[in-house]
């Protein structure tokens, strides 16, 4: 009973992802830079040897370490497998973000897609929980540290940190039932989570009549396939043929078991927490993980629901006026957030110079005006120079909150070294 | 947007809201603590009295804490988990004091905070002693934020 319309089912469904004809603006390159796509696809590789990696792994204190060095020595191709997922894993992190930036510069999270950039920032959270639930898997010294730091962190959030923090390792150590409990946060639930999420955010993408084009320039649709296919296919195997080379080339790290006796020096969270580590050596932890935390997600989640007098949607920076000043922030960003680093590595000591004033303000509140007054009188200046509009206020916003932290993020994992300290 | 709030809506926000409650509960007594408070009592026995020196630091690293037995024969029990981010401090014979290798703090013999980023003296643990024995409760480590004299058992 194979009739026509039943036969191939599954690349059929597939198929169905797309609309049958597209606009030709949306399928150029460098409308999207198939972020998305590939995003997706390295979802799809980690479900895939993820399921393949879970008959290898055991997961107990005993038993992970072993089992991941039986696989690397002993399992043909076993090595290639951890190392795919390992690489795909990281791969995701770093496009998932470059993603969020993409979808926000070039306008396209205003109007019907509001709800699409929750979804999305959603997703980019549990992105990131999945790499680090991961992270803790293979139980050796790297892992074991990086997530003692970690979890450590949760308890400065002020009145629930301790108790969130005890929830998130099952006590307060990291120990087999933390081990247990991120394997099924690993394994079970967050890829359950990200597979509805990721079909909510396609049905909607589908919604809002495709991604976003420039609505002032010539329009014209043109057939998916093969126009769009051709594009998605040569992408996906460029992606997968990287990632093998990649992986047949670079292992993925593997330190001695862990020891909960002795902490490796430095001991570091992984890199894309590194940023908040690097924070956190500077600011009261009140404010490094809760105060900053919730004002930038607070604003990440407003900015689509914000009203605006001049946005053009689809438009790259908004405006000409609007990539330059991106481009001005950018630098500005990079300037500041170096000053502020190195003038508080080795010429503030404000607890100590003020010690009748409590931490929370003299290491917290007054470092962080140390960034914002320069940041606010910086607006104030393109604003009047420059007569920026809103839009460019909130993208310079948003330029200054990402470039910070890819600096923060590049100091504390490049620079630092033993003690934690610059250039050791 | 506004609120509108008829009979049918009102119903099955309710409806919603117990549902998302009875989740988070299920979640948070699934993922609450499994060992609570004091139920397990394990005192380790870290030996006679008599082998301890005054002005010497002995580590026992499989029950995490350091015994620091002082000038006038006080004797605290140190946590090793460093205040700042939980790494595990070392004695650092030379220089007379506990050094954290994450991110440099330091804390000394009593564990008061030598030097940041840790604001917390180290936690200690409760010391009995019972026929010469040194017994120390390391299941109930007393968080602190400074060193005090009370804290110090004698013979
Ligand atoms: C989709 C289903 C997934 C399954 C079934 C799965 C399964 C596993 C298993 C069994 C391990 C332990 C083996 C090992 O450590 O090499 C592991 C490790 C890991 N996973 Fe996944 N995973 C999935 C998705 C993801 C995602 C979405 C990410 C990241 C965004 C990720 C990142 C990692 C990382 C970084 C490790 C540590 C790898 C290592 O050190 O070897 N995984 N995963
Ligand atoms: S964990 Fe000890 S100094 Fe940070």
């Amino acid at each position: 009973m194979n009739t026509a319309g039943h036969s191939k089912a599954i690349t059929k469904l597939l198929l169905h992802l797309h609309p049958n004809k597209v606009d030709e603006q949306s399928i150029k390159f460098t409308r999207t830079f198939g972020l998305g796509g590939v995003a997706a696809l390295l979802f799809v590789i980690l479900f895939i040897t993820g399921m393949l990696l879970r008959f290898a792994y055991v997961p107990s204190v005993k038993e992970a370490y072993d089992s991941i060095i039986e696989l690397q020595n002993n399992v043909v191709f076993g090595q290639l497998l951890r190392n795919l997922h390992y690489w795909s894993g990281m791969g995701l992190v770093l496009v998932s973000f470059l993603h969020v930036i993409r979808v926000f510069y070039s306008q396209s999270i205003y109007y019907e897609r509001r709800k699409n950039w929750i979804y999305g920032l959603l997703m980019m959270f549990l992105v990131l929980f999945s790499n680090f639930t991961g992270y803790l898997l293979p139980w050796d010294q790297l892992a074991f540290w990086a997530v003692t730091i970690m979890t450590n962190m949760l308890s400065y959030i002020p009145f629930i940190g301790d108790a969130l923090a005890d929830m998130v390792r099952g006590g307060d150590e990291v120990t087999e039932i933390t081990l247990l409990r991120f394997y099924h946060f690993h394994t079970g639930l967050l890829p359950l989570l990200m597979v509805f999420l990721m079909s909510i955010h396609f049905w909607l993408v589908r919604k809002s009549k495709g991604v976003t084009v420039q609505t002032s320039e010539k329009r014209e649709m043109v057939p998916t396939h093969p126009n769009l296919l051709y594009k998605e296919i040569v992408v996906a195997l460029i992606v997968i043929v990287a990632l093998f080379l990649f992986s047949m080339l670079v292992n993925a790290p593997l330190q001695d078991k862990a020891n909960p006796l002795i902490s490796p020096n430095p001991s570091k969270a992984p890199w894309y927490f590194m940023g908040f580590q690097e924070l956190l050596l500077h600011i009261h932890p009140g404010f490094g993980i809760f105060v900053i935390p919730l004002l930038v997600t607070a604003f990440l989640v407003y900015i689509p629901y914000m009203k605006y007098t001049d946005l053009k949607v689809g438009v790259w920076f908004n405006s000409d006026k609007g990539k330059k000043l991106t481009l001005i922030t950018f630098v500005f960003a990079v300037l500041l957030t170096l000053v502020v680093i190195v003038t508080s590595e080795y010429f503030l000591d404000l607890r100590d110079w003020m010690p009748q004033v409590p931490v929370l303000i003299s290491t917290g509140l007054l470092l962080l005006l140390l960034y914002m007054v320069p940041a606010a009188a910086y607006l104030y200046y393109i604003k009047s120079k420059f007569d920026a509009a809103k839009i460019d206020i909130v993208m310079a916003m948003f330029t200054i909150l990402i470039t910070a932290y890819i600096v923060m993020t590049i100091v504390g994992s490049l620079l630092r070294g033993e003690g934690m300290h610059l250039f050791a | 947007m506004k609120l509108k709030f008829t009979r049918r809506t009102f119903i099955k926000r309710a409806i919603y809201a117990l549902l998302s409650l009875e989740v988070v509960y299920i979640f948070y007594s699934l993922l609450g603590k499994k060992k609570d408070g004091d139920v397990v009592d394990g005192w380790f026995d870290a030996g006679n009295i008599n082998f301890f020196e005054n002005n010497k630091v002995y580590p026992f690293g499989s029950a995490h804490f350091y015994l620091s037995r002082l000038e006038d024969g006080g004797m605290l029990a140190i946590s090793i988990h460093c205040t700042h981010l939980g790494c595990a401090v070392q004695f650092n014979q030379n220089k007379d004091r506990f050094v954290c290798p994450c991110h440099a703090s330091a804390f000394n013999k009593h564990g008061e905070v030598l030097s940041p980023p840790a604001t917390r003296a180290l936690d200690i643990f409760p010391i009995s002693i019972r026929d010469n024995k040194v017994l120390v409760n390391i299941n109930n480590p007393i968080r602190r934020d400074k060193y005090e004299a009370s804290q110090l058992t004698y013979v």
